[in-house]
């Protein structure tokens, strides 16, 4: 008696199984194009993710290796702090044991990238970091050697570098040889060498001079009244954080770039969204009548939307799936070609490791899922709504999508879009500014029905029976237009403003670099490191060279203002008595101060808005350990540093720190000097010179704006793969909607049109509903643009810049589509009409 | 007007299925004929090979004169465009086209001036009783109303042939009866030639004339 059950239960089971995949089945190649959206959306983000996590994985660990057991960190500018405050403050009744650290980023002559150099003191470092101290066993004393350094195992890889041999960092213009006298014990993977500190002092030219302290505190001390104790004691300038702010710090110096990178893999998802819901609102008309059936025969509307619903999951998981599989193995192929900054720069020296994250994992299926049943949802919805007995007489098709007309939802969103590009960022992210897109992309969308019935409605009655028809297929299931358009527009609208922003980027830093570089011959004193520098004595040599009308010299420092957030860069410039305000790129208004005031100050944009800094403020900054008052002169474009920068005088710098050496020059030529002559002369008269790198206006422009198109090359790169994705979903569209006509097309060849004229109609239908939605996508993807300058980015990286339209670009790329569009359309004519539309029409064969 | 020969018609496959064999048949202006004969034996085969619409293996097809086996598939359509009118059983009135609109699709196809396009749709409506509702849409029409517009659209250029598939076969019987009136009225006053194919004896007797179609040909019927 139990078997027939069981029989019972199955063929139940099987049943349902068969109703929910069966349809699926029967259009195996455009599910196909659905899976693959969502796979490449889910494997573009997921791969963004991994390599990002890998990065901040990478980072932290370096963090914990270079921090030890220390509870606190004591951190000041760049340049370094008086070492005697380190007496004071180890001798505090709460602090086990002080640790004081030397740190510089030495440049190696000859190479681009940096070493890590801390100068130690074995006894206290053993206490705080002894993944530090080097394995001396051959002979203990090395590590108070002043020539001894000991290399990390992967910059002794790195370097090619092993015990025994000679390594020569840049020092000024100098060189300075040190024995590579064992490895470190720990040290993690991040390249370093550590040495004795008081020859760290004297190798690097810092004698006195320290930039950390690491701080244990006794057993049971309560830190953070420890740390309230210590900030108290501290000089201007200098904060007393937690180790693990300088990871968030770290963190918060790529945070805007990986997430725009995200946003940007998460647009493809998105995109992929939208195909899904083309192609399930395309399969929703097409079995109206089955679906109809099923509501005959008992199946509830929540029946219904729960099956077409469930396609969508079914889709989802399916792409989701083959996505995370090809996320790893695109971050894998990545991080072995480009590293985990990919490209930005902002983990050189990490060599990162690839792990599958199941958190990440399990979050980026579920966002694959999600786009797709969201994708479905107005499909399951329209199809529970439809009336059954209506739905199953012929030409009812026309009426579904019919409740996307009301035009209110979709302005309704637009206004909210509108309304979300008012606030400012969340955590530094800009938060309502992506809402902001999303919802204006979504709302056009949701008004494409009630746009499309005005514009087709308004069209004049063409000639010809083909276009007529055209035309009234149009404006009679608008519905559908808008359906089969929506990865199209979505696509292309991301895609104009992506175009629109980065020309306008490049165009203001074109401006922007003309500006900033008005001399004729540049030099500095090396990309990687902080340890080169002009000597005052190199100055005097270099400004004194025949042929050198004007020197103007720069000095660049690092200042902490506040905790968690990156280093502001301070730039103490001379302007050779020029007005500094028609030298530098102000935006807004300026002023001079009275003299009364505090000296002048520019600031940059990001200053502005991360410390809010206003024309005319008096602000304070923490130099040489005093706080020092100037007045905010103006505010400028800042377009290489997004953590913030300030200007003042050189001299009024000097005279404040005592600091008179010099990063940067540029040199302004006299008439009939050539640059070559004058970079031959630095070279024969300035000792170390060598070791300078020249460039001249030009050359910077060039390089400046190679490096640019190469960081956009992955925007554009993903923008290309939405594009694609939106391609593929119009394709798929015309061909839905063209098969599912296949019966009009037996009709029309009977009464007597050709197939070229069926061609001729499809091909109109195709050219005017991508139109619509290439010149809709064109004006969204503008309004987009203008978000994503004055929103996205300004709060990503606090950069402004002047709106550039490539209209040219757009007009080509518009042009190409609708050809593409076109050709998919007469495509699909072919197809339909390759299929015998003559039986298409006949109940009886 | 309407003479076919020897027609045969064998479809390509595994087994070579000969639907059509020595199909002798001819018909002259406003005589109204029905065709009947099992399921698969070839009916609307023969209706397509008559509409141009597929080609015969041999035989010989001639409208008016013209020989449709020797003309190429534009011609052929020309010929069905300004000739021939078609009745189907699933009525194929275009969705989102007004009832003028799909009446006037042949005119517009024979490039007849928009004035006299409008005023003839205006009279075929009104003839298969349907004046007054030219801005109608297909949805809002019964069955039986939608193939009177099918009936408008297939004579309102005023085609030599009218070829009429199973055109009761979705209908009520009374609907069905209407329709069958209407199609005899319509064809006998504008002397066109009709070949209805039908299974319903009833739809047949409203012809001229029955012919069977068999495996061996055409052959009278009662």
């Amino acid at each position: 008696m139990h078997a027939p059950a069981a029989l019972t239960f199955s063929s139940h089971a099987l049943s349902r199984a068969a109703l929910l995949l069966a349809p699926l089945a029967q259009h195996k190649g455009r599910l196909a194009v659905s899976v693959l959206a969502i796979a490449l959306g889910v494997a573009l983000g997921y791969a963004v993710q991994l390599i990002n996590a890998v990065a901040l994985n990478e980072f932290s660990q370096a963090v914990r290796s270079l921090a030890g057991e220390a509870d606190l960190e004591i951190r000041g500018p760049r340049a370094g702090f008086d070492e005697m405050l380190y007496p004071r403050l180890a001798r505090l009744a709460q602090v086990a044991v002080a640790s004081p650290v030397l740190e510089a980023d030495a440049k190696l002559p000859g190479r681009r990238d940096s070493l890590h150099v801390l100068g130690v003191d074995a006894f206290r470092a053993a206490a705080v970091q002894p993944a530090l101290i080097g394995d001396a066993r051959a002979d203990t004393l090395d590590l108070l050697r002043p020539d001894a350094l000991f290399l990390s195992p992967a910059a002794a890889d790195w370097l090619e570098l092993k015990p025994g041999d000679h390594l020569a960092l840049q020092v000024g213009l100098a060189e300075v040889r040190l024995r590579v006298a064992g490895l470190l014990r720990g040290g993690g993977r991040e390249r370093l060498g550590v040495m004795d500190i008081a020859a760290a002092q004297q190798v690097l030219g810092r004698i006195g001079s320290i930039s950390r302290i690491d701080i244990r505190a006794r057993p049971g001390a309560d830190v953070a009244a420890l740390q309230l104790q210590l900030q108290e004691r501290l000089p201007p300038g200098l904060l007393v954080e937690r180790p693990q702010s300088d990871l968030q710090r770290n963190a918060n110096l790529s945070r805007a770039y990986r997430v725009n990178l995200n946003v940007l893999a998460l647009v493809a998802l998105f995109t992929g969204g939208f195909l899904v819901f083309s192609a399930q609102a395309l399969s929703v008309v097409r079995r109206r009548a089955q679906l109809a059936l099923l509501r005959v025969l008992g199946v509830t509307r929540g029946g219904i939307a729960r099956m077409l619903l469930a396609e969508g999951a079914l889709i989802g998981a399916a792409g989701a799936a083959i996505g995370l599989g090809a996320g790893y193995f695109i971050a894998a192929a990545v991080l072995a070609h480009f590293g985990a900054d990919l490209g930005a720069g902002e983990f050189r020296g990490l060599h990162p490791d690839l792990h599958a994250d199941p958190w990440a994992s399990a979050l980026f299926f579920a966002l694959g899922v999600l786009v797709a049943v969201a994708g479905s949802l107005a499909a399951a919805l329209e199809a529970a709504r439809a009336a059954p007995a209506q739905a199953l007489k012929a030409g009812d098709e026309q009426t579904a999508f019919a409740h996307l007309r009301p035009a209110w939802p979709g302005a309704l969103l637009l206004l909210l879009g509108a309304a979300c590009t008012l606030p400012g960022p969340v955590g530094g992210i800009p938060l309502f500014g992506y809402l902001a897109i999303a919802l204006m992309l979504v709302g056009t969308l949701a008004l494409m029905p009630r746009l499309a019935t005005t514009v087709f409605g308004l069209l004049p009655r063409p000639r010809g029976a083909g276009a007529r028809l055209a035309l009234a297929q149009l404006q009679g299931a608008p519905g559908q237009a808008a359906v089969s358009l929506a990865a199209i527009v979505a696509s292309f609208s991301l895609m104009v403003a992506m175009a629109i922003m980065v020309a306008s980027f490049r165009v203001s830093l074109d401006a922007w670099l003309e500006q900033v570089l008005p001399a004729d011959l540049y030099l500095r004193t090396g990309m990687g490191g902080d340890t080169g520098f002009l000597s005052p004595a190199d100055e005097a040599r270099i400004a004194a060279l025949p042929g050198v009308r004007r020197a103007e010299f720069l000095r660049v420092q690092q200042l902490l203002l506040a905790p968690g957030k990156p280093a502001v860069a301070l730039l103490a410039r001379s302007f050779g008595g020029d007005d500094p305000g028609m030298r530098l790129p102000l935006v807004g208004e300026s002023r001079t101060p009275r003299a009364d005031e505090p000296p002048p100050l520019w600031a940059s944009e990001a200053m502005a808005d991360l410390y809010g800094y206003r024309v005319g403020a008096v602000v304070q900054l923490p130099l040489a350990g005093k706080l020092q008052r100037f007045t905010v002169a103006g505010i400028w474009r800042d377009y290489a540093r997004q953590h913030g920068s300030v200007i003042i005088r050189r001299d009024l710098y000097a005279e404040l720190t005592g600091d008179r050496d010099a990063n940067d020059a540029a040199l302004f030529l006299a008439p009939g000097a050539s640059v070559d002559a004058i970079m031959r002369a630095i070279r024969a008269g300035v000792p170390g010179a060598a070791r300078l790198e020249f460039g001249s206006p030009g050359e910077i422009r060039a390089r400046s704006l190679r490096v640019f198109d190469r960081t956009f090359a992955v925007t554009y790169a993903l923008e290309a793969v939405a594009v694609l994705i939106g391609l593929f979903g119009l394709s798929s569209s015309f061909g839905a909607l063209v098969l599912a006509r296949s019966r009009e097309f037996g009709m029309l060849r009977h009464v007597g049109m050709t197939r070229r004229q069926i061609g001729a109609m499809l091909a109109i239908e195709g050219a005017l509903v991508s139109a619509l939605g290439l010149a809709l996508g064109l004006a969204l993807g503008w309004v987009i643009g203008l978000v994503l300058i004055r929103v996205v980015n300004r709060q990503s990286f606090h950069w402004s810049m002047e709106l550039h339209s490539p209209w040219g670009l757009l007009a080509l790329l518009a042009a190409a589509l609708l050809a593409l569009a076109v050709l998919t359309a007469l495509a699909s004519g072919r197809r339909a009409l390759g299929v015998d539309v003559v039986r298409a029409v006949r109940e009886d064969w | 007007m309407l003479v076919l020969q020897n027609l045969s018609k064998t479809y390509a496959g595994a087994r070579g299925r000969s639907v059509l064999h020595g199909v002798d048949l001819t018909l002259a202006a406003g005589e109204y004929i029905a065709v009947m004969g099992e399921s698969g034996i070839g009916k609307s085969t023969l209706l397509n090979l008559i509409a141009g619409l597929d080609r015969p293996d041999a035989g010989n097809i001639s409208l008016d004169g013209i020989d449709l086996t020797g003309i190429d598939d534009d011609a052929a359509t020309l010929l069905r465009r300004e000739r021939m009118g078609f009745v189907f059983q699933a009525f194929h009135i275009l969705p989102y086209l007004s009832l003028a609109q799909n009446v006037a699709l042949p005119l517009e196809l024979n490039r007849v001036a928009d004035g006299e396009a409008a005023r003839r749709t205006q009279a075929m409506l009104a003839a298969v009783g349907l004046a007054g509702r030219e801005a109608s849409m297909p949805r809002e029409l019964s069955g039986g109303e939608l193939q009177r517009v099918a009936i408008a659209r297939a004579l309102v250029h005023r085609p030599r042939l009218l070829l009429a598939d199973e055109p009761t076969g979705n209908l009520d019987p009374d609907s069905a009866a209407q329709v069958l009136a209407l199609l005899r009225e319509q064809v006998k006053t504008r002397n066109a030639a009709c070949i209805l194919v039908t299974h319903s004896r009833a739809a047949a007797a409203t012809a001229d004339r029955i012919v069977i179609l068999t495996a061996q040909g055409l052959r009278e019927g009662g």
